[in-house]
Parts: structure tokens; C-alpha cells; sequence
């Protein structure tokens, strides 16, 4: 199992809003980089806080020998958590950046803040389609973070850009055949996509299960949920994914939550796991 | 025969090999088995894990003192079987490590474990005076964890309180605690859990 999940960082306790606010503004440039994390981390949700990780999105100080910036990848994951929306297009500006894992943070936030002016700038991303989508050299990932951009246009409902999306389902990194999946049951609501992502459990480690079973929640497919509890993977991974199918279960009539037969199913299933 | 099934179990080379050897060792039935039974839960096969459970849940109270004596506490994979496995036998003598657990133990599984069995435990056990001491204590337990931060373990007090609320003496502050919950928590799927509870 892969617990506790949350994991204490040294430090973190004395931090308050206002002294992470202070620090990011520190000449240590560690202190920068923590206090853009414990910001997000911590959701604290300030126009003083969103002004200064938009402005850290384009730090120049902290630069890694590869050409990385660090700071402005944890501003960029930060200011998804924040939910202010006029992070928008410093994020999409961020999706331009040189550091893979800016442009990939940046994508990650844009999908979790959701606005979908981001489309067209995400859409960019995918230029050249599936062939140009190949491993950079000497580097542990692909030209661009494709995985993200797929699962943000997913969520954000881009139906307009299917055609360019559906590729991805042959593309042969399986966590990009995953994201494809995913995007595209939630662009189309067709079955057809969520038992791709069922059928590919048993033949992936361990890793790509527990990937998969965060698809499967995430996309709220229900026809999964028998699969999900028979998966081998952690409990832990099995619980998170079938709250996912719940949560799209449940239907608010006025005050009160409506429980389906299928969130009935569900809950059934998650207390036999506990 | 017993010895040489154990041997099995303790000799196997690979995880195929271990669950067919404690398959053979569950179906034997024999009280010599439960030590080694509870040794499985430690070697991080599932497969086999989940068929010791199963087996030592079939013993019912005669595995109880071996189990609590047994409780990993280095392992805390090996830890949640061994509270599932009490849990599902649901003895009282179970309690303290149940609730310690459910508050305390750092990993969740267990502490979802542990929550789960203090709503079920097998209360006619208990003397009328040792039953209400023990049926108190099981609801503070429950109603403390009910305001955990993460919400997989408030998921599982609601099952447990759930469960205890079986018990009419402490219905009313079971019932108050879970409309509570279903006024505040910002979770959807606990106040969908505390709703299917109420239902």
C-alpha cells in the first residue's frame, strides 16, 4: 500500500499564509521554491499570493543547469490550486516556456481552473500529431506533455478538436494510449473508450494499473466499478477511484442528494474494501 | 499431516507456490494452522493473504488470542489483515486494539479497518455492565474519527457509526452526529455515504 498519504515535509508547520507570502519574496531562493508549493499546497487563496506566483511564473533567478526553472513549475502547479481565474493566461503564456515541466504544470492548472478560453493554446501543443510525439534525447520524456494537454482538453469538453485527440489512442506509450481514452469518453460518452481503459488492467504493472484506476474514477465510468474492486492494486487506489465513479453518481434534487442504484452499488462496493 | 502443510507454507518459493500451500493449509481446518495463517498476512502476498483471513475468520474466537498477540507492528499491511480478520470475528476482546487503532495507527487502511469493526462487534458477549462501558467507548472512538481530516477515514466512521447505531442506547447521538456531518462536510461522497446510512 502507498500510505500515508500525506506525507509530512520538514518545515511545513511553521509556515503561515503570510510568512509563505513574505518568503516568496525572499532573496533565498529556496524559500521562494517551498513557499510556491505550501501556497498551492495549502490553497491559501489571496490576491497578494496570486499576484506573486503569477509574477514568479517568470522568474529568471532559479535556473537549473538543464535549462529548468523550477520555481515557475511550482507557481504554475500552485496557481491550479488557487482556482483564481486570472492565472488564465499567464498559464497559457507558460505552455510557450523552454521547461517541459512548466508547459506541463501549466496544462495540469489550466485543466483544473477550467476555463476554456486555454483550448486553443493546449490544442497547439498537440502540432504534428502523434509523430512528432517521441522522446526528447536524453531526457525521461516526450516533446511535450502530452498525457496533460490530452486529459485537460478531456475535462475542459473540447469536442471541436476530437479528430486530432482519437490519434493518441495508438500512440505506443500506454499512459498516452490512457490519456487518449480518457479524453475521449468524456468528449463522447461512448462505452466503447472506458472498456479500452477496463481491457488494459491486466496486461500493464502495477504502476499503469493504479494509472488507469485514476482515469476510471476520474471519468466516472460506473461499468468499471467490479473491475476497479478486483483490481490488484492498493486498496487505497481501488477507494479513490470508486469515490470518483460515486461522485458522478450522485444527482443534487434541490437540497438533498439523490442516491442512484448505481452510487448504491458503489458504496456497497467501497465499504467491502474498507 | 498438519506440520507437513505448515512446512509447505513456510518452504514455498514463489507466490503461486505459497497461495496453493495455504489453500492446503486453510482447508485442513486443523487450530495448529492459526499461527502460521497469521504469519502469512506478513509476506506481502494478497492472494494468499486474503485466504488466511477467510480461514482464521472460520475459527472465529479461538483465533482471537493469537491474533491480538500476533498484531505486526512493523508491517502495516500485515497489520490491516490481522484488524480485518478481528474485525470480521467481531469478539470484544478486540476493543482496545480496534480503537487504538482506528485513532492512532498511521496508516489508514488499518485505521478504515479498525473503524469498520467498532460498529459490529459482537456486544452479547460482554457482561450488561463491561457492555454499555464497551459500546461507549467504541461510539467516542467513532464520533472522534468522524472529524479526521482525510476523507477516506471519515468514510469509515460512517460505516462503523452506521453499524453501532444497531445499538438503541446510543441511536440519538449517532443520528445528531451523522445530520451534522451531512449539513457541513464539504465532501460530496461522505455526505452521500451519511445519507445511504440514514436510509
Amino acid at each position: 500500500m502507498v500510505e500515508p498519504s500525506e506525507s509530512t515535509v520538514e518545515g511545513s508547520q511553521q509556515l503561515t499564509p503570510e510568512l509563505a507570502i513574505a518568503n516568496l519574496q525572499s532573496s533565498d531562493l529556496s524559500l521562494r521554491y517551498y513557499a510556491a508549493w505550501w501556497l498551492g499546497k495549502f490553497r491559501v487563496n489571496r490576491p497578494e499570493a496570486v499576484k506573486l506566483l503569477l509574477a514568479a511564473l517568470e522568474d529568471e533567478d532559479d535556473k537549473t543547469e538543464l535549462g529548468g526553472y523550477p520555481l515557475r513549475r511550482n507557481a504554475a502547479r500552485a496557481l491550479g490550486k488557487l482556482g483564481d481565474l486570472q492565472a488564465v493566461p499567464g498559464l497559457i503564456k507558460c505552455l510557450e516556456c523552454s521547461d517541459f515541466y512548466v508547459r506541463e504544470a501549466a496544462a495540469q492548472s489550466l485543466e483544473m481552473l477550467g476555463d476554456t478560453t486555454a483550448i486553443p493554446a493546449l490544442v497547439k501543443l498537440l502540432d504534428g500529431g502523434v509523430s512528432q510525439a517521441v522522446q526528447v534525447q536524453n531526457r525521461p520524456h516526450l516533446s511535450q506533455p502530452y498525457e496533460a494537454v490530452l486529459e485537460a482538453l478531456g475535462t475542459m469538453g473540447a469536442t471541436g478538436f476530437i479528430s486530432l485527440i482519437q490519434p493518441f489512442l495508438e500512440h505506443p506509450v500506454p499512459r498516452l494510449q490512457c490519456a487518449a481514452a480518457r479524453a475521449m469518453y468524456q468528449l463522447t460518452q461512448d462505452t466503447v473508450y472506458g472498456e479500452r481503459l477496463v481491457k488494459m488492467l491486466p496486461n500493464v504493472d502495477l504502476k499503469m494499473r493504479r494509472v488507469i484506476l485514476g482515469d476510471l474514477g476520474a471519468i466516472g465510468y460506473l461499468a468499471a466499478s467490479d473491475a476497479i474492486a478486483q483490481a490488484e492494486v492498493e486498496t487505497s487506489f481501488k477507494l479513490m477511484a470508486l469515490k470518483g465513479i460515486l461522485e458522478h453518481q450522485l444527482i443534487l434534487v434541490g437540497e438533498t442528494l439523490e442516491l442512484s442504484p448505481g452510487a448504491i452499488r458503489v458504496i456497497n462496493l467501497m465499504d467491502s474494501l474498507l | 499431516m498438519s506440520e507437513e502443510l505448515i512446512r509447505a507454507v513456510l518452504l514455498a518459493q514463489t507466490p503461486e507456490q505459497m497461495v496453493l500451500a495455504v489453500k492446503a493449509l486453510a482447508a485442513a481446518k486443523d487450530l495448529q494452522a492459526i499461527p502460521t495463517l497469521i504469519a502469512v498476512f506478513g509476506y506481502n502476498n494478497p492472494a494468499a493473504a486474503v485466504i488466511a483471513v477467510n480461514a482464521l475468520v472460520e475459527f472465529g474466537e479461538t483465533a482471537v488470542p493469537d491474533l491480538l498477540s500476533g498484531i505486526d507492528d512493523y508491517n502495516y499491511g500485515a497489520r490491516a489483515y490481522s484488524i480485518r480478520t478481528l474485525a470480521a470475528i467481531a469478539d470484544p476482546r478486540a476493543l482496545d486494539i480496534l480503537i487504538s487503532s482506528a485513532i492512532a495507527d498511521f496508516a489508514p487502511s488499518v485505521r478504515c479497518a479498525a473503524a469498520k469493526g467498532l460498529g459490529k462487534l459482537d456486544w452479547t458477549k460482554l457482561s450488561s455492565a463491561a457492555r454499555s462501558m464497551a459500546i461507549n467507548r467504541s461510539l467516542e472512538a467513532l464520533l472522534l474519527i468522524s472529524q479526521d481530516p482525510e476523507w477516506l477515514i471519515r468514510y469509515a466512521a460512517i460505516v462503523g457509526l452506521q453499524g453501532l447505531a444497531k445499538v438503541a442506547d446510543v441511536q440519538q447521538p449517532i443520528r445528531a452526529r451523522l445530520s451534522q456531518i451531512l449539513e457541513n462536510d464539504t465532501d460530496i461522497a461522505i455526505r452521500a455515504r451519511v445519507q445511504f446510512a440514514s436510509s
